[in-house]
């Protein structure tokens, strides 16, 4: 499979990408081949500011167990902070 | 005196397309004065990335001028290969009509060049299979290789982010001999989607080989992903060289 839905969410906030520090606005979510990771298929997600361009951008490729478990951290971490994350 | 074995030349140059758009593309030349055939490199979706581009150089190594054009490059000629592909698929992909431009483009640069013998294939792998496909029906070439390339038949999955169609229809504009080579296991194109492409080929008249490999699925060729099958690999590379020797030959 070359390709599968890819899910984007607008988010704020700020990415350390090849030319530094940027801020981010969107998150480009897919399941498919990696560029790097040495894995089939890995679950993607770009932190970018299209409008700075393509490169304007910090990828991460994931396996699927990864990514699970960063889902879980993420939510738990956000859970421990309670009202201050909401 | 014969060239060195495997020796060769590589370079980046920029090519203009029709839209007048600058291309960079990754050109390999074999050491000698030929006359050599060409080989035209499609990358997969990924990227024009360092796998791609050692293909490339593979087919210089064994006697063809071979060039890979990065299909992304109007993402800018100095984002990076992987940038400009996330960039693009956010956009929806390469739409087929600049795709061929860029082909064509790249098919005429190969046979321009001083040691050419007038012969060009195509091969592509992945969704490069498919545009290896949409070449040979559109482009004048002498033989094309498509490698487990997806929707070339079958349906587009409703809400799929690339704005692809199958090919099937265009059966009838083959201009070349078509070598196809899959993997059993492989979901995108299964083994019906393999069926319904034979079947049309049989029905159009068209000359093809296929190959189909049990215990592989896509990207069997990938030497750096666990989808790599030594075995449908080695056998697949000498089925490539076997049809770009019969058909690209002065």
């Amino acid at each position: 499979m070359c390709s599968y839905l890819t899910v984007p969410t607008d988010i704020a906030g700020s990415a350390k990408g090849a030319q530094g520090w940027f801020n981010v606005t969107s998150a480009q979510v897919y399941f498919d081949h990696p560029y790097h990771a040495p894995f089939d298929h890995t679950l993607n997600i770009d932190f970018a500011d299209p409008a700075r361009g393509p490169g304007a951008r910090v990828a991460v490729e994931l396996s699927a167990d990864s990514a699970r478990r960063l889902v879980a951290s993420i939510t738990e971490a956000l859970a421990a902070a309670g009202a201050a994350a909401s | 005196m014969a060239a060195p074995q495997e020796a060769l030349t590589a370079d980046e140059v920029i090519l203009t397309g029709k839209d007048g758009a600058s291309i960079n593309a990754y050109q390999v030349e074999p050491a000698g004065d030929g006359p050599f055939g060409g080989v035209l490199v499609i990358h997969h979706l990924p990227g024009w990335d360092s796998g791609t581009k050692e293909i490339t150089r593979r087919f210089a190594a064994h006697g063809y001028n071979a060039i890979c054009p990065n299909l992304y490059a109007r993402q800018g000629l100095d984002v990076d290969p992987d940038d400009a592909a996330a960039a693009t698929r956010e956009a929806g992909g390469v739409p087929d009509g600049q795709f061929v431009d860029d082909a064509t483009v790249a098919v005429e640069t190969l046979r321009a060049l001083p040691t050419s013998n007038g012969k060009v294939g195509v091969i592509g792998y992945c969704s490069g299979g498919r545009h290896a496909f949409l070449t040979a029906v559109s482009v004048p070439v002498d033989a094309a290789v498509d490698c487990y390339g997806a929707f070339v038949t079958g349906t587009v999955p409703e809400g799929f982010p690339l704005k692809v169609t199958p090919l099937v229809g265009r059966t009838g504009d083959l201009r070349c001999p078509l070598l196809g080579l899959f993997g059993n296991d492989d979901q995108f194109p299964t083994p019906e989607h393999v069926d319904e492409l034979e079947a049309a080929l049989k029905d159009a008249g068209k000359p093809y080989e296929f190959h189909r490999y049990d215990g592989a699925g896509h990207a069997f060729f990938s030497v750096d992903r666990p989808a790599y099958r030594p075995e449908a690999a080695v056998d697949g590379w000498q089925r490539i060289f076997d049809f770009f020797g019969t058909h690209l030959e002065a």
